[in-house]
């Protein structure tokens, strides 16, 4: 059986030269790798990529006069970005996936087997498989502008399986090669900067890139010569690397629970590196990547993957662009810690004035403050210029009267959460706005509908809600209420993107996506607590997921008192789903900040808390929790489905892998819930068809 | 400190030039390769060469182009000097007197380094008439021809050339030919020498088609041309005219540049002197029979200098057309084929990318006063498109009456 042909393959030419290089003697062959696109569409190896290089490879080895070195580089700003996994989903058998794995290796090991010098000049881009071919080379050049310098497999649930976990490690040590096959992707995909990736010692020469190719070329020719000395990094092949290993598994473990495949694979061809010969950890990767290739996990990570690259950027129901206003002037009403960090946010995003209002002068002044002591961080980090920093805090100022919006377009309420509060906040400004500008709540459960009912002009009210810390989560809940306008929208639409967050459009529903998934969720295992299950065994319960904390953790991230006030207001809306712990009133009301303390460095019960806590006489086990918060999950999402909150089930995945952290691996979570026969458990369907984001059938 | 008008007039010195190999307009070499990146490229490899230069040190970027506009334009010497990481501190401006732009950036760095506002500068030039064909975009005014100012024939280079002919009915195709001939022998015999390829940068080269390539030698050469080859070209600028591709440069792309200094501050760093600047000359002609312009430019800058023909051991002529450096040749009674003109040949093989000629002439001619320690002086000149004509004399720091 052969690796099927991608049918929508963007071919990546191998398109071979020549050369005469100055101080080399015979022709230089060099390859330059080219999809026939712009940089905005990157050099990928599907099939018939990786077969243009095999024939490239036969030209220069029948090429006669037998050429005296062989390069390859990549067309301008992307050297190669790796394997093109848009062609992953039509792989149905292990054994196609065993083929591609097969033909890149291969392919690649031809140029580590030539019998001359072979070079890679990385001018760019230069990610998975086109990191792995560079590696394949005897020398390897790096332009000191290439952007992104990455293995991100085991972000998507990959291995660098081209050579990539044999060579690394046995070119720049266990530990350092751990740290770029596994640690950066699970820290949000982290890259390399050239400078980082030359002094790990993946590169031997760090080139500008104003002459990036000519100069490797002439620097080729110093190596060929032996003028140019290479250093390479002593690898330790002692117990360092076991060990550094071993600390690689715990961390894993520690993070994901087993719950992704891919980093443990990894880890474990590394492992073998250390001792085995090319050709048996080569094969070694190929049966990984035929394993993760037919995997659920991998499939539900390139699903992620495009929904966070691509539906986050066309936004599902977002109206039509050229409906938004301009936004000039932002207003800010209160001076809070939220009210502080929407205002950093809105002057360095969109460079317009942005006032803060609160009745209370002292309040204003420690808002104002806390923006320009941020920005003066920014300045010392060197991530801001003098210039800038002035002309950031030239923008944030506050006003003790709501006056100050007048000429506003933008005004955001994050005060406190209380209808009649917001209401009458939204009253008074009316006074002062125009008609058209656009009032966005920061609400976390409150409807937009009714905080708009009683206005002039409620059409211009919007629901902007923004995840905690404002700075880091990308999400952005924008809530549509019964009557708020198309021009609104599309202005808050328009905010969002110069904000640099994803939107997704939400129903004016109790308590949006995430929040109300999180809140059921966690009602769901508390309650588990409260009907006497443990603690340490209810909140280990979801570890099998790998979420990024467990659910009592999240409890003290977010605050006992406001996740009681939530779960308040979701009971109040669903009385029959949501139930509201007495134990959680009972933390609440010993102003504890969370189940665990930290005191002492580990992470333990708090004793007042157990004290506190009142115990059921029905546990439940770890599988019970899990599979009841599971379900609770798959209902709620069933529900929502039902009652149009979200366009489609990959909405509600994108809110929870950018709202709420939770993993590639799950895809979100309703392909999780499809993988685990949840969803069709629950509310008798799946949420999506076998192969979306699954193995197909 | 002396007061500012007790102002000593200091020496300038040509300390070193170098190259982008010279490409062929339209389907060459440059076809894919923007003109800011190779002025650029040029700009490091000086630098590369002089690490003893710092480069704060350097007061100005003067880069000529004929055609500034696209990868010629904003300002090429200011842009070429950020691309090529010169401290923003470092200006640059840019220059045009068309054909002669290099030349004149040269000329116009070396006065501001006389008269004492700098202490070292960069000039040189740039131009891609593959990307930007002479007189692009350009938009004569009606009172050229209303006016009778300028007749139609000197807008077009060739047309010019064709005109010299007639001026001097013994230049004739079949002496332009000859002279075309030594041209492409001596590029040849230069190259196999080695005496052309320590100036040249390489050049990394795009082609979507092909891939990258490398440029490392000039692409207009065209070794192996016999007289008869040349005799049987079409006369493109008059049938049955004089004129051919053969006999006169052809439409190129390239870039030059060099480092010039005050003689204290090459001292001071520890720069090499390789030629000292004498003086120069510019002036105007006939725009119909512009070729001719060198005559009078050298007779300028021989006014200032108080040198006469008889004094310079060395030439370098631009090759726009042979007929104009016979006609140079003629009026000073040179021989078509005296050693001394063009030595490792000239324009017509090489190529001659406007803008960036004047410093290829330099660069060259600083070569052979390294070879020729007996000769004193030397000459570079060109003639200018719409009737000018330039001319720099230079002295050999090799020189040494003994020999």
């Amino acid at each position: 059986m052969s690796a099927p042909d991608f049918a929508d393959e963007v071919v990546t030419r191998a398109l071979v030269r020549y050369l005469e290089v100055p101080g080399v003697q015979g022709e230089f062959a060099l390859i330059t790798l080219d999809n026939g696109h712009d940089h905005t569409r990157p050099s990928t190896f599907g099939p018939a990529g990786l077969a243009s290089l095999n024939a490239a490879l036969d030209e220069i080895e029948a090429h006669a006069p037998k050429v005296s070195a062989v390069g390859v580089t990549g067309k301008p700003f992307i050297f190669a970005v790796g394997a093109d996994i848009s062609g992953v989903s039509l792989i149905t058998q292990r054994e196609q996936a065993l083929q591609i794995a097969r033909t890149g290796h291969a392919t690649f090991a031809r140029l580590r087997d030539l019998d001359v010098p072979s070079f890679a000049f990385v001018n760019g881009a230069v990610m998975g498989g086109g990191l792995e071919l560079a590696l394949h080379c005897d020398y390897r050049t790096l332009s000191s502008s290439a952007a992104a310098i990455a293995f991100p497999e085991c972000f998507l649930g990959l291995v660098p399986g081209w050579g990539g976990t044999q060579l690394l490690p046995n070119l720049i040590g266990a530990a350092a090669a751990i740290r770029v096959i596994i640690e950066n992707p699970l820290n949000q995909n982290k890259m390399l900067k050239p400078k980082q990736a030359c002094e790990l010692g993946i590169f031997d020469a760090l080139l500008d890139s104003a002459d990036f190719l000519a100069e490797s070329l002439r620097w080729a020719a110093e190596v060929m010569a032996g003028r140019a000395s290479v250093q390479r990094p002593g690898v330790d092949r002692g117990p360092a690397w076991d060990e550094a290993v071993a600390a690689g598994r715990a961390a894993v473990e520690a993070r994901l629970h087993g719950a992704a495949p891919a980093p443990v694979r990894a880890l474990e061809l590394i492992e073998q590196a250390k001792s085995v010969d090319f050709a048996t950890g080569t094969a070694a990767e190929d049966e990984a990547l035929a394993d993760l290739i037919m995997s659920d996990q991998l499939r539900a990570g390139l699903y992620s993957f495009d929904l966070v690259n691509k539906r986050a950027k066309r936004p599902a129901g977002a109206p039509d662009k050229a409906l938004a206003r301009r936004v000039t002037k932002v207003g800010i009403v209160g001076a809070g810690l939220m009210a502080s960090q929407l205002a950093l946010l809105f002057a360095r995003r969109l460079e317009v004035p942005v006032v803060l209002t609160d009745v209370d002068q002292a309040r204003l002044d420690k808002g104002v403050g806390y923006v320009h002591h941020e920005l003066d961080q920014q300045l010392a980090k060197g991530r801001l210029s003098p210039d800038q920093n002035n002309r950031l805090k030239a923008l944030v100022s506050g006003s003790l009267t709501k006056d100050a919006f007048a000429d506003a377009d933008f005004v955001i309420e994050a005060v406190f959460e209380e209808l009649s509060v917001k209401k009458a906040v939204f009253a008074e400004l009316e006074e002062y706005l125009s008609a058209e500008a656009v009032l966005a709540t920061n609400t976390s459960s409150l409807s937009i509908t009714e905080i708009a009912a009683d206005l002039k002009h409620p059409e211009r009210v919007v629901g902007f809600h923004f995840f905690n810390p404002v700075a880091v989560l990308p999400l952005l809940e924008i809530v549509r209420g019964e009557r708020t306008d198309e021009a609104t929208l599309a202005t808050a639409f328009a905010t969002a993107r110069t904000l640099k967050k994803s939107a997704v459009l939400v129903k004016d529903a109790p308590a949006f996506v995430v929040n109300r998934l999180l809140t059921r969720f966690l009602g769901e295992v508390t309650a588990a607590v409260d009907e006497g299950t443990p603690i340490e065994v209810a909140d280990r319960a979801l570890n099998p997921l790998g979420l990024p904390m467990s659910p009592f953790v999240l409890l003290a991230l977010v605050g006992p008192a406001v996740a009681l006030h939530v779960a308040e207001t979701m009971h109040k809306a669903f009385p029959d789903r949501y139930c509201v712990s007495d134990n959680l009133r009972r933390l609440v009301a010993a102003g504890k900040p969370g189940i665990y303390s930290w005191d002492g460095g580990s992470q333990h019960i708090d004793p007042e808390v157990a004290a506190l806590f009142e115990h059921g006489d029905r546990p439940s086990t770890e599988d019970e929790v899990r599979l009841r918060a599971l379900s609770a999950l798959a209902e709620e999402i069933g529900l929502m489905l039902d009652g149009g909150v979200v366009a489609e089930a990959a909405d509600i995945d994108l809110c929870m892998l950018l709202g709420a952290g939770w993993g590639f691996h799950l895809g979100g979570i309703t392909p999780y819930l499809d993988r685990e026969g949840v969803s069709e458990k629950v509310i008798g369907r799946r949420f999506s068809a076998p192969g979306v984001a699954s193995v197909p059938a | 400190m002396a007061a500012p008008h007790q102002r000593a007039l200091r020496d300038v010195v040509f300390v070193d030039g170098a190259r982008t190999p010279f490409g062929k307009a339209g389907k060459g070499m440059y076809a894919e390769t923007r003109a800011d990146d190779m002025i650029v490229a040029v700009i490091r490899e000086l630098l590369r060469r002089h690490p003893e230069l710092p480069p704060e040190r350097i007061d100005e970027v003067a880069v000529a182009a004929a055609t500034q506009i696209g990868d010629q334009g904003l300002t090429i010497g200011r842009i070429a000097g950020i691309l090529a990481g010169l401290p923003k501190s470092v200006p640059g401006y840019a220059i045009d007197r068309m054909c002669a732009g290099g030349m004149t950036a040269v000329t116009t760095v070396a006065g501001s380094i006389a008269f004492g506002a700098y202490d070292l500068a960069i000039a040189g030039g740039v131009e891609h008439m593959g990307r930007h064909p002479m007189g692009e975009g350009a938009d004569p005014n009606p009172r050229f021809l209303a006016d009778k100012l300028v007749s139609l024939d000197a807008l077009s280079m060739g047309v010019t050339a064709e005109n010299l002919h007639d001026r001097f009915p013994q230049l004739t195709r079949e002496r332009a030919d000859r002279y075309a001939l030594r041209s492409q022998e001596k590029v040849a015999k230069a190259y196999a020498e080695g005496k052309i390829q320590p100036d040249l940068v390489p050049v990394a080269t795009r082609s979507a088609e092909q891939g990258w390539g490398l440029a490392v030698r000039d692409e207009p050469p065209r070794p192996g041309t016999s007289l008869a080859d040349l005799a049987g070209l079409r006369t493109p600028f008059r049938p049955h005219g004089r004129v051919t591709p053969g006999n006169a440069a052809g439409l190129n792309d390239g870039a030059t540049a060099c480092i010039l200094a005050a003689a204290d501050v090459a001292e001071e760093l520890g720069l090499p002197v390789k030629m000292r600047l004498v003086g120069y000359g510019f002036a105007g002609v006939d725009p119909a029979v512009m070729g001719v312009g060198p005559i009078p430019a050298t007779e300028r800058a021989f006014r200032s200098t108080g040198l006469s023909i008889s004094d310079i051991g060395l030439f370098e002529l631009n090759e726009a057309f042979a007929v104009q450096v016979l006609a140079f040749l003629d009026h000073y009674g040179i021989d078509d084929d005296d050693p001394r003109v063009n030595p490792y040949g000239g324009a017509i093989a090489l190529g001659h990318p406007l803008a960036s000629s004047g410093v290829r002439l330099m660069t060259q001619l600083a070569r052979q006063f390294a070879e020729h320690p007996e000769v004193r002086y030397g000459l570079t000149a060109m003639c200018v498109g719409l009737g000018q004509g330039g001319a720099v004399i230079w002295e050999n720091p090799h020189y040494s009456e003994e020999n």
